[in-house]
């Protein structure tokens, strides 16, 4: 750039001619030269100042817009943790059996449902839909389908067969959404036991699985647990062994012209609940709705009689009495009692099976010929109280622990008055109605030597421990007398070669529902443990107003009817549990006794 | 010298932002292979699932009954009793016919022969 000189020589010149002052000129350029920097400068700072304000504003834009977005779109989460496996994991967790065998597990199925604003020919959809699911009905659908609706469900569940046939029609306004359905593989076994799964909440795109009945409900919530990871739930049922039960289970009740019955098996050390049988059963994967109307809610095959069935157990509680007699050190085995009749309490006669008089016998006796009055007056010399104790440390008057929704519903009934009466009368099973879930717990008690444990339907890592109800030694005796009812006493049709069955029979005439006694609907029952010497497992069978045809007349005592088929249970589900038959030892309590 | 600074500032500027583009593409390509991997492993778990309760349903107890009682003539097959167990002395073992021949047998008589033992 040429700069413009401060004292032009031409001017300064010119000017000193005229004989002016030459400054006079320097200082106009050097003003001249001022101003023209200043713009310069000016330019310079308003071209920085814009450049400035064109970042802020546009760093404000770029928040706000930022700010905008985030406000208004729906809050996510990051997806850069999609390691976890979680999401993968089924809605719910399969039952197994105690060797893993699948009991209930999940599914994949397919809901049908309807948009009919978006279907193309209502006539020929519902002709076609009717054709595929026979229990549609046309008329129906197509009132559906021409009506003002938007949306309906036409099936819950379609197999996969039925989808394709669905999807051939080819109607836009049919769709199908995902399902995930409960399945039990084996059907009416140990229906009971899993109860039932429905549908809770639904949407197209999924549905809640919920259980509506047994372990299903009860475990509800861990079943439905994501942190559980898909772990399966563990039942203590061996499969085989329920399968077993039930098949030879439902024979006896044939032949024994049964109304229902019911099966207990429990280990004795662990409380573990090997099978467990109601009949009549349900399938699970069509569970029947309960019944609305009628006055017996056991007739409906939802009943879970080893539960929810209190009935007076009859007899089988004898060898409650006698044990605690034993165990409070009044008698022993061998005593001699008297069990002679008649006998009163108050107005109310004591009779004894066919109107039989035993006169004074052992104890053993008593059990064995099943004396009401032996047992009656050993109960009166126990008294009211302590038998009240016994019988609730036995679990006798709350409903059992197991882990059965249903379980809650086996309240068991005791008279309100607990008076001599009773007392007598419960010392044979009479006037205190419990479930068969509960003998087989007081028997269970009887078999580990005295403790009581807790019956439970979950797979248990070790035994349980206990508290005891009664000592060693009255637990052994009791046994020995259980053992003699099979070998010489009313359930000799129990006998099972190798086992060493020992049991005790209990016959007790029904209630009817507004009071009073059938004369002739009983319930027999057959409480077992084996092998006698060192039980493993406790059964007890119990049959609802059998009846047989025997030797010419008409015998329902549970002697003819729910002992054989008890003992045909354990010939057929001991060799399936493991045992050995074995050579009857030689009973060791009479050298025990000899020492005292 | 200072241009030399701004151009090199620039072109770093620009290699981190190269290098933070190609993370990101990286990061969001891995994130849809993981997915694509789990829905794989859903669909091969509900497989497994279905073939699992297939399994069970065939293996149901009525089924295997039933399967019994069809081939009893070929399998005889009944229902385990008591008297089916046996102790191991009453197994007769497979009679032993044909005689073993040591052809070439090692000498072990002779103290020390261990490590001869084939």
């Amino acid at each position: 750039m040429i700069r413009k000189p401060l004292r032009p020589l031409a001017q300064i010149i010119t000017a000193r001619e005229k004989g002016e002052n030459p400054d006079v000129i320097e200082r106009e350029n050097l003003a001249e030269r001022h101003a023209e920097m200043q713009t310069k400068a000016r330019q310079r700072a308003e071209g920085r100042l814009l450049v400035l304000c064109m970042f802020f504003l546009m760093a404000f834009t770029a928040i706000g817009v930022r700010m905008g977005g985030l406000a208004t779109s729906d809050p996510v989460e990051p997806i850069a943790s999609t390691a976890s496996g979680s999401t993968i994991a089924m809605q719910r967790a399969d039952i197994v059996d105690r060797n893993g065998r699948i009991l209930a597990t999940n599914l994949e199925t397919h809901s049908l449902y309807a948009q009919p604003p978006q279907m193309v020919d209502p006539q020929h959809v519902a002709t076609q839909l009717v054709e595929i699911f026979p229990d549609l009905d046309r008329d129906e659908l197509l009132e559906d389908f021409t009506g003002k609706r938007k949306f309906l469900w036409i099936k819950r569940k379609i197999s996969p067969e039925q989808k394709q046939a669905v999807h051939d029609i080819g109607d836009p306004g049919l769709l199908f959404g995902p399902r995930e359905m409960r399945l039990y593989p084996n059907g009416s076994v140990a229906a009971h036991v899993l109860g039932g799964a429905g549908f809770g909440k639904e949407g197209v795109s999924a549905a809640e699985v919920i259980g509506v009945a047994g372990v299903e409900k009860e475990f509800d919530g861990y079943l439905r647990d994501p942190a559980n990871g898909g772990r399966p739930l563990e039942l203590s049922l061996d499969l085989t062994v329920q399968a077993a039960s039930e098949q030879v289970l439902m024979g006896g009740m044939r032949l024994m012209n049964a109304k229902g019955a019911t099966s207990v098996l429990m280990d004795v050390h662990t409380g573990e609940v090997i099978s467990v049988v109601s009949l009549p059963d349900f399938d699970p994967n069509d569970r029947p709705r309960p019944p609305t109307s009628g006055f017996d809610p056991s007739v409906s095959p939802l009943f879970n009689r080893a539960v929810q069935g209190v009935y007076e157990l009859g007899s089988t509680f004898k060898i409650f009495t006698t044990a605690q007699a034993i165990d409070l050190g009044l008698v022993n085995a061998q005593t001699i009692v008297d069990a002679s009749g008649p006998m009163r309490i108050g107005r109310f006669p004591i009779g004894e099976f066919n109107n039989k008089n035993f006169g004074k016998i052992s104890v053993t006796d008593v059990i064995i010929n099943s004396s009401n009055r032996g047992t009656g007056r050993l109960a009166l010399q126990i008294g009211p109280q302590r038998q009240q104790e016994f019988l609730d440390a036995l679990g006798m008057f709350d409903p059992t622990p197991i882990e059965i929704v249903e379980a809650d519903g086996g309240q068991p009934l005791k008279p309100r008055k607990w008076g001599e009466l009773s007392t007598v009368t419960i010392s044979y099973g009479h006037g205190l109605s419990t479930s068969p879930m509960h003998l087989a717990a007081g028997y269970a008690a009887i078999a580990n030597g005295g403790r009581y444990i807790r019956p439970t339907i979950l797979r248990q890592a070790a035994p349980q421990t206990g508290t005891r109800v009664m000592s060693e030694q009255a637990a052994a005796e009791s046994r020995e007398m259980l053992r003699k009812v099979v070998t010489s006493g009313t359930a000799s049709f129990g006998e099972v070669p190798g086992y060493q069955v020992g049991g005790k029979t209990g016959t007790a005439d029904k209630p009817k529902p507004r009071g009073g006694y059938y004369e002739s609907k009983v319930i027999a029952t057959f409480a077992a443990m084996f092998p006698a010497h060192d039980p493993k497992y406790v059964l007890v069978v119990t049959l609802d107003e059998p009846s047989v045809i025997a030797h010419g007349e008409e015998r329902r005592s549970a002697g003819w009817t729910a002992v054989p088929v008890a003992g045909e249970m354990i010939g057929r589900i001991a060799p399936l549990l493991g045992l050995r038959p074995q050579v009857e030892p030689d009973w060791l309590s009479d050298i025990t006794l000899t020492s005292n | 010298m200072k241009t030399l600074l701004y151009m090199m500032t620039s072109l770093v500027v620009l290699g981190l932002a190269f290098w933070a583009y190609r993370e990101n593409y990286t990061t969001q390509q891995v994130l849809k292979d993981t997915r694509s991997l789990h829905r794989q492993i859903a669909t091969e778990q509900a497989r497994i699932a279905v073939l699992r309760a297939e399994w069970a349903y065939l293996n149901r107890p009525d089924r295997l009954q039933e399967l019994a009682d069809l081939n009893f003539d070929r399998l005889s097959l009944l229902p385990l009793r008591p008297e089916q167990f046996g102790r191991v002395d009453e197994v007769s073992y497979p009679p032993t016919d044909d005689v073993i021949e040591f052809t070439n047998g090692v000498e072990v008589s002779s103290f020390g022969a261990e490590g001869q033992l084939p």
